[in-house]
């Protein structure tokens, strides 16, 4: 195994011992194509102007760095909330999909595919194609339709196709499957625009790229605001862990701050209903990569569980399972009762209603020790209106008066 | 037990490889379905071993591996199934996996324990031939465990070779970049590719598969190959089956 002693991608595409692509041959050209031209693609000036330009004007860039009042107060600190909501489309995951389809123009691609969960990644994907004028096809689990109609609806009218991932589970991960397959049957024409930092390398590095521009921003905002240039701690979500990625990518290597991930521990982590994948998984591959995936002793993959469709993934990124066990990133996880009481904590509180994925995020600050000058920054990685019908339903069973 | 590779070269051609997903469709049926396939005149056996996650299958074995695993089928229970088998046949048995299954019950431990079964090759299609080459290339040796490697239409030249050099079974060349499971006519461009492979004179004899499912494709399997493997195919006989023999005879008979 090739050793990696820094917290970026080696050259074989590891992570520590994590990473790798394990691909059937089908899938080798296209990867390998990706692999041989990804960097040099993006160090081009015309892509980077392009992708900037747009990032700005219509996407809506860069998103505002606000200090969280009564969060602040209540757990003794300042409270930054790194507003990835505020984006165009509602979520991160446009950072990462613009990003993409520029890639996906210059090696020549007709035809785009995408994996969803809660739908952000795919409205994200079949905005890009709209905008670019290419098909799009987003396979997503029969469950996560069901359960995200509105991100539903909005890729439909955006010109996207979806299909439902009947196998398995029907949620994230089958999803994902299905788009593997399609993307075999298709590979010359397509190009597979992965959401999360997961996948083949160079797949979690192109995302994560993709995404630092989040903590590019958090950097250069917090040094406007506060006069240093990093925080005290980074909090964000994490399934396959693309937001977390992006907010944490430019204090990787600066050990003055703390990050800190909030993973779905479903109806809590011994209940047989969670996707808490930094405890219950163990070393293994999972579309493509060597990481942490909850997994039978036959290896077997487990059908996770969270009332989140973006957590609902029963493996994390190899970046993640890296720094989680070289133990510089520290994982939390939290139930979708905490997510929910946070969700409806935020809404109040700062007016703000948030994604169920992020959610999870706010769920963990209590369990943090700050001190009264630590500045902390949570990625606020996505807006609430795709789960309305989710949190209406949640408080009408729990009988919560608002 | 002869060798996947002695097999095929003292037939010569006309291979046929048929595969099955074991446990399917029930746990029991995986020593008749080897049996019988032995007794029919089938020359190699490809024993799927399902998976939760197969990336590169279509429905039909997708939903094969869904009933094996509803079945109980374990890693272990197919070692066991194989040993039971050894005392009627030595076809050859090869096992057919996801390179998770074998990482997780050990890959030493994997080889010796498929070895003591009376495996004689594995195809692990997401293992790359880099990893195999620098990590297990001495364990499957050890073990005398033939290993197969994957060919598209996209694989380059080199590629081909590689695969070439370090297949000890067979060259496993995939008829169109694609699942498995098709079942339509094969196209001009494909047979283009079986010439081009064909002119390469490769070291290792070749079997065609994915998308083989009757007569007519087998016989341009046989033609610009060794011989032909068969999976989905064989399945969807197996699901509408009252009797597996008459089923398995009929099927071997019409192919």
């Amino acid at each position: 195994m090739i050793e990696n002693n820094t917290y970026h991608v080696s050259e074989s595409g590891h992570y520590g011992e994590f990473g790798g692509a394990y691909i059937p041959e089908m899938l080798y050209a296209n990867v390998e194509a990706l692999r041989e031209k990804y960097l040099d693609i993006i160090a081009e000036p015309s892509f980077q102007a392009e992708y900037n330009t747009l990032l700005q004007d219509y996407v809506g860039r860069p998103s505002p760095l606000y200090l969280a009042h009564t969060l602040s107060q209540k757990y003794g600190a300042n409270i930054y909330l790194k507003r990835e909501d505020l984006n165009h489309t509602g979520a991160h995951k446009i950072n990462n999909t613009i990003g993409q389809i520029l890639l996906a123009k210059r090696l020549g691609k007709k035809r785009i595919i995408a994996e969803t969960g809660a739908g952000q990644h795919g409205v994200a994907t079949a905005t890009v194609c709209a905008l670019m004028k290419l098909e799009c096809i987003v396979y997503m689990g029969a469950v996560d339709i069901v359960r995200q109609a509105p991100n539903v609806a909005r890729m439909q009218m955006l010109g996207a196709t979806v299909i439902p991932a009947e196998s398995g589970s029907k949620t994230l991960k089958d999803a994902t499957n299905e788009a593997i397959r399609d993307w075999i049957n298709n590979a010359e024409t397509t190009h597979y625009i992965i959401g999360s930092a997961i996948g083949p390398h160079p797949y979690p590095d192109m995302v994560t790229r993709f995404q630092a521009v989040i903590s590019e921003e958090i950097k250069r905002q917090l040094l406007d605001k506060t006069g240093k240039d990093h925080p005290d701690y980074v909090v964000a979500c994490v399934g396959g862990g693309s937001n977390a990625a992006g907010a944490f990518y430019h204090f990787l290597h600066d050990e003055r701050v703390k990050l800190i991930l909030a993973e779905a521990a479903g109806k809590g982590i011994d209940s047989g209903h969670s996707a808490a994948t930094s405890i219950l998984g163990t070393k293994g591959i999972i579309h493509g990569c060597m990481t942490l995936l909850m997994q039978t002793d036959d290896g077997q993959i487990i059908e996770p569980y969270s009332l989140s469709a973006g957590l609902d993934y029963p493996g994390i990124g190899p970046l993640h399972a890296h720094l989680i066990q070289s133990e510089r990133a520290t994982v939390h996880a939290a139930t979708d009762d905490e997510a929910m009481a946070s969700v409806i904590e935020l809404s109040k509180s700062e007016g703000i209603i948030p994604a169920l994925e992020t959610a999870h995020a706010l769920a963990i600050l209590d369990r943090l020790d700050f001190k009264a000058t630590d500045n902390v920054v949570i990625c606020l990685s996505g807006r609430g209106d795709k789960d309305l019908n989710t949190y209406l339903k949640y408080i009408e069973e729990h009988q919560i008066t608002l | 037990m002869a060798s996947i590779r002695q097999t095929i070269i003292q037939k010569g051609g006309n291979i046929l490889n048929v595969y099955f997903t074991a446990g399917y469709p029930t746990l029991e049926s995986t020593a008749i379905i080897i049996k019988t396939l032995a007794n029919k005149g089938v020359d190699l056996i490809e024993l799927g071993m399902p998976y939760s996650d197969p990336l590169a299958d279509g429905p039909t074995i997708q939903k094969s591996s869904e009933i094996a695993l509803r079945n109980g089928q374990t890693i272990i229970n197919i070692l066991q199934q194989v040993k039971s088998v050894r005392q009627f046949t030595s076809i050859p048995i090869i096992m057919m996996g996801y390179f998770n299954q074998m990482l997780q019950y050990g890959v030493e431990r994997f080889l010796r324990d498929a070895h003591d079964a009376g495996i004689q090759g594995l195809i692990i299609p997401d293992l790359p031939m880099e990893i195999y080459e620098n990590e297990y290339f001495n364990l499957f040796n050890k073990y005398n465990i033939e290993i197969s490697f994957l060919i598209t239409p996209l694989t380059t030249k080199e590629r081909v070779l590689q695969a070439d050099r370090l297949s000890s079974g067979f060259l496993y060349v995939v008829s169109q970049s694609s699942i498995t499971g098709n079942k339509g006519n094969i196209s001009a461009d494909q047979i283009s590719y079986f010439d081009k492979i064909k002119a390469l004179n490769l070291s290792s004899p070749t079997l065609i598969g994915f998308g083989i499912h009757d007569k007519e494709t087998r016989a341009i399997a046989n033609k610009y190959s060794h011989g032909a493997i068969v999976g989905s195919a064989f399945i969807r006989v197996l699901e509408d089956s009252h009797d597996l023999e008459h089923t398995i005879e009929k099927f071997v008979s019409e192919l």
